[in-house]
């Protein structure tokens, strides 16, 4: 593998990796400061207990999100310095705005939050908390601002042999960035649900449930996943349309589309051979993509072979074609699991208008449904980056062009393999951390130090 | 002062806030070991960061997004060039954060040795590296006419830059000594206060050994002249007057003038360093600077409002967190962590 690849590889394993912990702290930062919220407005120790019950494994989580984020702000410069010099212009702002607008927010009332709770008043404890989640949240979209750019450059002029930025409000206000963030947001909303339900329902099927708080915590869980999935697809939708437009190159290859059609069926399973550009086996409903795509069963939705014609007739020579398998398959298994995510999500809150839902199926199935959001978030990201090759920056610069020079097939190596290693070891240990707490229950007993105050 | 100087201030700024709040982050986790005796010590000691180290090493954080955004050559040059060095960086910081968070959540002692060992490398590697990097900034690295670094892993590892690592690594030392005596109760003041004063040595030595090297070994005298002007005299000298603070058991001030070392001699560096950000050893030309490496002043002026906005915020709350927390830990008190 040459230095692009493995510099490639890296990226991926390394954020994806930190896009396994963001979610959950995305979505659970929120619930966790409803529910602390709901205690000092109500006074239940219900919900002090379940606050800190879920807090717990959100702290958990949140460890693992934090450190695996230093190695995503340092990574632009050393494996992609070029991509850094043509893009820092731009690029940098929103990260360091992200930093100073978020980082300090989450990271300082995170630590009172832990350790404040007989220092400070309650009210003001769960004030903390909703600093801390709405923190979190802007993180996120200031990083999706960035990442945005990548995908729909706006706002810049090509000036000395770079991308310099000259609005900054057309920056913020790409319209990529309000439906990504939107996206994103829900889908961790949903996951955070879903994790909820899902551990509630473990407990449910052992009847560990005396003090009445996995019953709780399952039907608030079951409301704020089903919200979460509904809006992420609805969302989701209106995102698909978007890339139709501004990146139609995406949804060829999220199809396997090869030639342009109108209108356009849409593939539920195709086998196709990448090289030559055709179908093996495929089976279609007419006229569906179209109606994704343009709200009309008719109206033409573009192929990949056009589409190459085009990109060679504005870029020059080259294959800008993505990895169609990957692009198609990371597409159907991200709407697969939102589909079974919403099935199941409805059904509960239709079961728990009357109290928790009893279906052993059902409360095993929660269990593995942790899984579901997972797999959707990992899938879609893997989606939108891989469906932008073999752009980095959409248009602009090409991923090959844009690595580290002084940076060595070696020393890329050295690095992935270790923080692979490193990060295999904390993701163990974290797992093991979740499952002993997730399992261990409600402290009423001296064994959990989450009874504890703070020092 | 133009927008370009602005933000090589700005970022000297963001480095000592790093350094006076995470090299007593680091020293705590250096001496963590050497201090507490027991499970329930070391808990104590972990505790005296427990709820600030976060924020603390966000202003690292903040300091790269800054370089990013206002001299995105910088950002690339830098953290491509230090690659391996960096990769040790942060596979330090990786298991020392989650360790804080992880250790005292099991009962077994063999999972909170290995987090307190976590603890300990995590806290030593960065604490020494940062003093190497720093070092190498104003000693100067091969940088091509094209911005780009040429020199590998081991050029890093030259003389001047192990001295200035060593200086960084026993300064946040003595530094996280005297903030345990400040913080802690129950004998373990004591025994801080006792390793604070074995540890004045070697500091001070080294400091001065980096200063004299500097000298020596740099072009700064040619730059700067033989006067070094106020700010590296005063961070001398507050390492000096540590000495008698730590004997009469000043407890207070000792923490301020180990704060005051450290501020001052990365001043000193940022000094040494203006106008270039890094600086080639093979052709002064080729050295990236304030200009050559800025963003547009577009960019700059954006930021610039943004950070005049969100300073002063910051500061003011991450200020409280240090009233809410400002008792002494002993033993007695609840523990978290
Ligand atoms: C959609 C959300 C999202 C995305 C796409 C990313 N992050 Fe992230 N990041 C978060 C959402 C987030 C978060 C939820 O805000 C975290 C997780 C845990 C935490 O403390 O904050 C976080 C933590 C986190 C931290 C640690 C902050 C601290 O010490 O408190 C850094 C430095 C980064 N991230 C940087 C990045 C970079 C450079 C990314 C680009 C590849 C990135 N993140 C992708
Ligand atoms: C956290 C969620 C994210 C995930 C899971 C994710 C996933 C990926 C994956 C799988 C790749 C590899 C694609 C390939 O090489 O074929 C990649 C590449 C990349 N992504 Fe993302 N990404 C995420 C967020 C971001 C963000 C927020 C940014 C920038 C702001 C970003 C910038 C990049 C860059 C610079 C590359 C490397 C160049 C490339 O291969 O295109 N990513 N990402
Ligand atoms: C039918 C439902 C869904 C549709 C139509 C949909 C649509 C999309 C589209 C079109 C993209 C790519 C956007 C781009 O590259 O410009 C995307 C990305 C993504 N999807 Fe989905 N999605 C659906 C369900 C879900 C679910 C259930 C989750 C997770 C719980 C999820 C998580 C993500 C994530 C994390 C990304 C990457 C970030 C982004 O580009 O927004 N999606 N989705």
């Amino acid at each position: 593998m040459d230095v692009v690849m493995l510099a490639r590889l890296q990226f991926a394993v390394t954020t994806v990796y930190h896009f396994f912990f963001v979610p959950l702290t995305l979505g659970l930062s929120v619930l966790v400061a409803i529910l602390e919220t709901m205690y000092v407005r109500t006074g239940d120790e219900t919900y002090k207990k379940m606050t800190k019950f879920w807090g717990k494994l959100f702290l958990i989580n949140f460890a693992m999100g934090v450190v695996t984020g230093i190695v995503q702000e340092f990574q632009f410069g050393m494996n992609w310095s070029e991509y850094s010099r043509f893009m820092g212009d731009i690029f940098g702002a929103p990260l360091a705005i992200e930093a100073l607008l978020a980082f300090y927010l989450e990271s300082v009332f995170i630590g009172i939050w832990i350790f404040g709770w007989d220092r400070i008043s309650k009210r003001l404890h769960a004030t903390v908390m909703w600093l801390v989640a709405i923190g979190s949240n802007i993180s996120a979209l200031w990083i999706l601002v960035a990442n945005s750019f990548m995908q729909q450059p706006v706002g810049y002029v090509l000036r000395n042999g770079r991308a310099e930025m000259d609005s900054f409000f057309a920056l913020l206000g790409n319209g990529h960035v309000w439906v990504q963030w939107p996206h994103v947001f829900f889908s961790a909303v949903a996951t955070a649900g879903f994790f909820v339900v899902g551990i509630s329902a473990w407990h449910l099927l052992r009847g560990s449930d005396r003090l009445g708080i996995f019953s709780r915590s399952f039907r608030i869980g079951v409301v704020y996943a089903a919200v979460g999935i509904v809006l992420a697809m609805l969302v989701g939708h209106n995102q698909a349309q978007y890339m139709t437009r501004i990146q139609p190159m995406k949804m060829a290859a999220a199809e396997a589309l090869w030639d342009s059609e109108d209108p356009a069926a849409m593939s539920l399973f195709t086998i196709g051979n990448e090289r030559e550009r055709r179908d093996v086996f495929a089976v279609k409903v007419p006229g569906l993509l179209s109606f994704l795509a343009h709200n009309s069963f008719s109206g033409e939705v573009r192929g990949i072979n056009d589409l190459q014609e085009e990109a060679v007739r504005i870029h020059g020579p080259g294959d800008y074609v993505p990895p169609v398998a990957v692009s198609y398959w990371a597409f159907r298994i991200m709407i697969g699991a939102g589909m079974l995510m919403l099935l199941l999500a409805l059904y509960g809150v239709w079961k728990a208008r009357s109290g928790v839902p009893t279906a052993r199926w059902y409360l095993r199935a929660s269990v593995w449904a942790i899984a579901l959001p997972y797999i959707a978030n990992s899938t879609g990201w893997i989606f939108t980056e891989i469906g932008r090759q073999p752009w980095i920056v959409f248009g602009l610069q090409k991923t090959v062009d844009a690595v580290s020079l002084s940076v060595s097939g070696g020393e890329v190596v050295f690095s992935l393999v270790a923080f692979t290693l490193v990060y295999g070891i904390l993701m163990a240990a974290g797992v093991v951390l979740l499952r002993k707490y997730a399992t261990e229950g409600v402290p009423g007993d001296s064994a959990a130090p989450a009874a504890v105050g703070a020092v | 002062m133009d927008l370009n100087t602005l933000w090589f201030a700005l970022i000297g700024v963001l480095f000592v806030g790093f350094f006076f709040l995470e090299g007593f982050d680091y020293g705590v986790g250096i001496l963590h070991p050497f201090i507490a005796r027991t499970d329930t010590e070391r808990r104590v000691v972990v505790n005296t960061i427990g709820p600030v180290w976060d924020g603390n090493e966000v202003w690292m954080i903040t300091a790269g997004g800054a370089m990013f955004a206002a001299f995105p050559h910088w950002y690339a040059t830098l953290f491509s060039g230090f690659y391996l060095a960096l990769v040790l960086m942060l596979l330090a910081l990786i298991v020392r954060g989650v360790a804080f968070e992880f250790r005292s959540k099991m009962e077994s002692p063999v999972w909170r040795a290995v987090w307190d060992w976590a603890i300990f490398v995590g806290s030593f590697v960065p604490a020494l590296l940062w003093g190497v990097a720093l070092a190498n900034l104003i000693r100067g690295v091969p940088i091509d006419g094209t911005m780009t670094y040429v020199g590998g892993f081991f050029n890093l590892l030259n003389p001047y830059a192990l001295i200035g690592g060593l200086a960084s690594l026993a300064i946040f030392t003595l530094h996280g000594a005297t903030f345990l005596t400040l913080k802690t109760g129950g004998g373990m003041d004591e025994r801080a206060r006792a390793l604070a004063s074995k540890l004045w040595y070697p500091a001070a030595f080294l400091l001065l050994a980096f200063v004299v090297a500097t000298y020596w070994m740099t072009d700064v005298h040619e730059r700067l002249g033989v006067d070094p002007g106020v700010v590296p005299a005063v961070a001398v000298m507050a390492l000096v007057g540590c000495r008698w603070t730590i004997t009469n058991r000043r407890d207070g001030w000792s923490f301020v003038l180990t704060a005051v070392a450290i501020v001052f001699a990365t001043v000193t560096v940022f000094i040494a360093l203006f106008p270039r950000v890094m600086v080639s050893s093979l052709d002064p030309e080729w050295s990236l600077t304030i200009y050559n490496a800025a963003s547009s002043p577009y960019t700059l002026k954006v930021m610039s409002i943004v950070a005049g906005l969100l300073v002063p915020v910051v500061l003011v709350y991450q200020g409280w967190t240090y009233w809410v927390f400002r008792q002494r830990i002993t033993p007695q008190s609840e523990l978290h962590y």
